[in-house]
C-alpha cells in the first residue's frame, strides 16, 4: 500500500445542476483516522467523496493529499489512491465472482493470487464461480467490499457502505475498516445510518 | 500494459457471453442482408448491382446497434468511475475499448461478409475488394462511434441520438468503401481503398483522446 500521510480539504464548495450543494466545507484526515460524513439526502455527501476522489471539480477551495515529502494536488493523480465503494456495485451480471475481481485486480495492478481468499473473507467462497447476475444486493456489496480490500490502496471513500447489507456483514465491514485504519490508512465514510465507529463527524447541512 | 490487456479481455468476453453484443451485431447484420432478397426479388444481376452498398449499410447499422452501450453499461454500473481511479489513463480505458469493439464486431462482420455476399450474387472478382475495404473500415466506424458514445454516456437512451451524431460522420466511410467494391465487380481500381485507410488511419489513433476528453467531461458533471 502507498503510504499516504494526510488528506486535507479547506473551502471545498460544490455545485452541480447551477446550485451550490455545499459551501465552505473543510477536513483534516490524518494516517489510521476515519471520518463520518453525516446528513440528510440531497445534503452533498456523495459529491464531497466523488471531490475527494476527484471524480467532481471543487467549485472553489482546495484539496490535497500527501505522503512523505510528495503533495498531490493534481485530480487524477489523486485517484490512484483511492479506494471506492459507490452507490452502484460495478458489478457484471454476466461474469462470476470470481472473473470480476481478477479483472479489477490486474487493472489496479495487484496479485490475481489473494482473490480466493477475498472471496473466503466476505463468505462468498461458495459463490466464487456463480455468475453475479443471481447474487442477491447483499452479496454483490460483499463482492465490492472484497474489491476494495484486494486494491490495497490507502484512502477508502465509502458511500453508504451498510446499504443493502445484513447484520453479519455489517459487523464483517466494521471489522476491515478497524483493520484498514489500524494497518495506517485512512477513510472517509458517508452514511445517514448510525455508525458504530470511533471518528471524527462531519456534518453537512 | 497489464492493465490494458486485461480490460480488453474483459470486453471480449463480455461480447462473447451470452446475451452479450458480438451475437447480436452478427444476427442483426445477416438478418438484414438476408431480409433484403426477400423485399426486391431475387433477380441475380439487380442483387449484384446492390449488394456492396448493402453489405456496407448493413455493416454499419450493426457496429450502430452495440456501440450504443460501449461505455454506457459501465457508467450505469459504476464499472466507469472505478476506471477513473484506475492506473490506466482514461485515453487507454477509450482505446482498450475500440479495440475490444472492433474485434468482436467489425472482424467478424468482416468474416462473415463473403457468406452473404453469396446470397446478392456480388461477382467473385469483388470479393477481395469487399474484404480488404471492410477490413480498412470497420476500425474507423468503431473509433468514430466511440466517441459519440462517449459524448452521449450521461444522456438517457442516448442511443437514440447516436445514428444522429455517427452516421453523417461515417458517411465518406460508405461511399468509398462500397465504392471500391462496385468499381473493383469491373476489374477498376478507384483509389477509395487508400482513403478508408487514410480515414481510418486519422480517426483511430486521435479516438481515444477525443473519447477520453468527452468522459472526463461527462463524468464531472
Amino acid at each position: 500500500m502507498t503510504p499516504l500521510d494526510c488528506v486535507e480539504g479547506k473551502g471545498l464548495a460544490c455545485v452541480r445542476g447551477g446550485r451550490t450543494v455545499f459551501r465552505d466545507v473543510g477536513f483534516r484526515l490524518a494516517r489510521g483516522e476515519a471520518l463520518v460524513v453525516e446528513g440528510p439526502n440531497g445534503s452533498g455527501k456523495t459529491s464531497l467523496l466523488r471531490l475527494v476522489a476527484g471524480l467532481l471539480p471543487a467549485a472553489s477551495g482546495t484539496l490535497w493529499v500527501s505522503g512523505g515529502d510528495i503533495v498531490i494536488e493534481e485530480r487524477e493523480e489523486r485517484g490512484k489512491l483511492i479506494g471506492w465503494l459507490g452507490h452502484h456495485d460495478a458489478v457484471k451480471p454476466q461474469l462470476t465472482a470470481a472473473e470480476l475481481l481478477r479483472f479489477f485486480a490486474r487493472l489496479q495492478g495487484t496479485r490475481a493470487q489473494s482473490v480466493t481468499a477475498a472471496l473466503e473473507r466476505v463468505g462468498l467462497s461458495c459463490a466464487a464461480d456463480l455468475p453475479c447476475q443471481y447474487l442477491s444486493a447483499g452479496q454483490k456489496k460483499r463482492l465490492a467490499l472484497a474489491r476494495l480490500k484486494l486494491c490495497g490502496r490507502p484512502l477508502w471513500l465509502l458511500d453508504e457502505p451498510l446499504a443493502a447489507l445484513d447484520a453479519d456483514g455489517k459487523s464483517l465491514l466494521l471489522t476491515m475498516m478497524r483493520e484498514h485504519l489500524a494497518t495506517g490508512g485512512l477513510a472517509l465514510v458517508a452514511t445517514h445510518d448510525p455508525i458504530d465507529l470511533e471518528a471524527a463527524r462531519l456534518q453537512l447541512a | 500494459m497489464s492493465a490494458f490487456a486485461a480490460l480488453l479481455a474483459r470486453d471480449i468476453r463480455l461480447a462473447a457471453r451470452a446475451g452479450g453484443s458480438a451475437m447480436l451485431a452478427l444476427g442483426f447484420f445477416a438478418a438484414v442482408v438476408t431480409l433484403l432478397p426477400l423485399g426486391i426479388g431475387s433477380e441475380a444481376r439487380l442483387l449484384a448491382s446492390i449488394a456492396a452498398g448493402v453489405l456496407w449499410i448493413a455493416a454499419v447499422l450493426a457496429n450502430l446497434l452495440t456501440l450504443d452501450r460501449l461505455f454506457q453499461a459501465d457508467y450505469e454500473d459504476g464499472s466507469l468511475d472505478l476506471f477513473a481511479l484506475s492506473p490506466l489513463s482514461l485515453e487507454g480505458i477509450a482505446g482498450a475499448k475500440i479495440m475490444a469493439h472492433w474485434l468482436t464486431t467489425g472482424l467478424p462482420l468482416t468474416i462473415l461478409s463473403p457468406l452473404l455476399a453469396v446470397l446478392l450474387h456480388l461477382p467473385a472478382a469483388a470479393y477481395p475488394a469487399l474484404l480488404v475495404s471492410l477490413l480498412t473500415g470497420t476500425p474507423a466506424i468503431s473509433a468514430i462511434g466511440a466517441v459519440a458514445t462517449a459524448l452521449t454516456v450521461t444522456v438517457r437512451r442516448g442511443g437514440l441520438l447516436l445514428p444522429l451524431i455517427v452516421l453523417p460522420l461515417l458517411t465518406p466511410v460508405v461511399i468509398f468503401g462500397a465504392g471500391t467494391v462496385l468499381a473493383s465487380i469491373d476489374g477498376l481500381q478507384n483509389g477509395g481503398i487508400w482513403f478508408l485507410a487514410a480515414f481510418a488511419g486519422v480517426t483511430l489513433p486521435l479516438s481515444p483522446f477525443v473519447a477520453a476528453a468527452a468522459l472526463r467531461l461527462n463524468l464531472s458533471e
